[in-house]
């Protein structure tokens, strides 16, 4: 089997285990939509100010939420020791790892799918900048936060109480790439400034990181 | 090695007593400032050396996982547990000279925020140190430390496209330091650097020693067993 047909392969097993479960998605959803209503709800803001906000608030929804798909993605391997099982196999270890950060990919992307338009309704949002911006820069800022979350996943697999373990190695590592993502969506939301500068840190971490990924994941796998 | 240990111990101890001295009674008062500017004989020694410490720790990391040698593991877990004692240090001073001189106890300026960053990295760092179950946590960490340093430019370059609101660097950054105070700003460094290194070597013997303990005793129960 080629590189490509085992990386379509898992991914397409997890995307069908993901389908027929819902496990990850929907508490993805339901914990965005309870951090957009608690929010909405709490600062109560204008149009003016939500502009202000929104991108902080939504991006911070998205990365508490993607926490839940990254945590369970080596966590299900663990059962019927499956990763074991892909430690002997002789399939690359990278391929494995590019088919779990393009599942997470899809699933964090589906979340922001369906809850962009709840944030619009519920902070009466109307960009004043170039709106189709924001699709390269959801698209950079997501891949930014499940290559990195996808690794470090498989880092804390092994520590005690790893579901706390991942946020506390992912969040510092990510804030340059979340200072480009709020700060990209505050640009075009408020039409002050250009998103570029934010857009290109975003491309240089992702190009960076990706990297970093792939050259250390096989030493991370195989470390048991 | 017991000899060099006592020699670095008391030099360390009279440089820092000299150092002292020349910080809080010999240099020159700052003119606008006052006394509120001493601290800064603590403060950048204190980010050198954390930073010294942090690139070590780096170096240290490559090295393991290239070559797993046990030494540059050690060396790795002790530059980082030191270095986020500076870096602490550094946090501290750092607003209480802030708030009498900016009016501000913090703002998101570049080189205060990659401080904050760089701390918040390692402690990170040796959370998951600590936190491992597996035999492999040296690994697990050293690919941390990686992360780590690659993303220090990334936050370098995503704050500094805001204003920046720091003193620029004294050292090579075109700024006017008196030669007095220079002077002692470099005898402070030097006092900073001996304790580090004491700290450093005294953390790496307890490892070292603590590893020991460790093995013999798993071996220790592993022919209880077999008995």
């Amino acid at each position: 089997m080629s590189f490509f047909g085992i990386t379509r392969a898992t991914l397409a097993k997890d995307v069908r285990l993901e389908w027929r479960s819902k496990d990850a998605i929907n508490a993805m959803l339901f914990f965005s939509l309870l951090v957009v209503v608690i929010f909405s709800f709490s600062f109560d803001p204008t149009a003016e100010e939500s502009r202000r906000i929104a991108g902080g608030l939504v991006w911070v929804a998205f990365l508490f939420a993607a926490i839940v798909a990254l945590n369970q993605t080596w966590a299900r391997e663990l059962r019927n020791q499956v990763l074991d099982a892909y430690r002997v196999s002789p399939a690359p270890a990278n391929a494995l790892f590019l088919a779990k950060a393009l599942g997470n990919f899809i699933f964090v992307t589906v979340l922001e799918a369906l809850m962009t338009p709840l944030f619009i309704v519920f902070y009466k949002l109307r960009a004043l900048g170039p709106t189709w911006e924001l699709l390269p820069i959801a698209a950079l800022g997501t891949w930014a936060l499940v290559v990195n979350g996808t690794f470090f996943a498989a880092i804390s697999l092994r520590t005690r109480s790893r579901e706390i373990m991942l946020p506390l190695l992912l969040f510092p590592i990510s804030i340059p790439a979340l200072l480009g993502m709020v700060n990209a969506t505050t640009a075009i939301l408020t039409g002050e400034g250009s998103a570029r500068f934010w857009i290109a840190l975003l491309v240089a971490y992702d190009v960076v990181f990706t990297s970093a990924c792939l050259l250390l994941f096989e030493t991370v796998l195989e470390a048991e | 090695m017991k000899r060099g240990f006592s020699i670095l111990a008391i030099v360390t101890a009279l440089l820092l007593s000299f150092a002292l001295y020349e910080a809080l009674i010999a240099a020159p008062t700052e003119r606008t400032m006052g006394d509120v500017q001493r601290i800064f004989y603590y403060h950048v020694p204190s980010a050198w050396t954390a930073f010294l410490l942090f690139l070590i720790n780096f170096v240290a990391s490559v090295v393991f996982l290239i070559r797993r040698d046990t030494k540059a593991d050690i060396l790795a877990l002790v530059t980082a547990e030191v270095g986020v004692v500076f870096c602490t240090v550094v946090l501290v001073t750092g607003p209480i000279w802030a708030r009498p001189v900016w009016g501000i106890w913090w703002t998101w300026d570049l080189r205060l925020t990659l401080t904050l960053v760089l701390w918040l990295i390692y402690v990170s760092y040796l959370v998951l140190r600590r936190f491992s179950t597996s035999s492999q946590t040296p690994v697990l960490a050293s690919v941390l430390a990686i992360f780590g340093a690659l993303d220090v430019p990334l936050v370098y370059f995503s704050i500094w496209f805001f204003r920046t609101q720091h003193p620029s660097p004294v050292i090579g950054g075109g700024g006017s330091l008196d030669p007095r105070m220079a002077h002692v700003l470099l005898i402070n460094w030097a006092a900073f650097l001996c304790l580090a290194w004491l700290v450093c070597w005294t953390r790496f013997r307890l490892e070292v020693l603590e590893r020991e303990v460790e093995e013999a005793q798993a071996l220790e129960s592993l022919l209880e067993g077999s008995r």
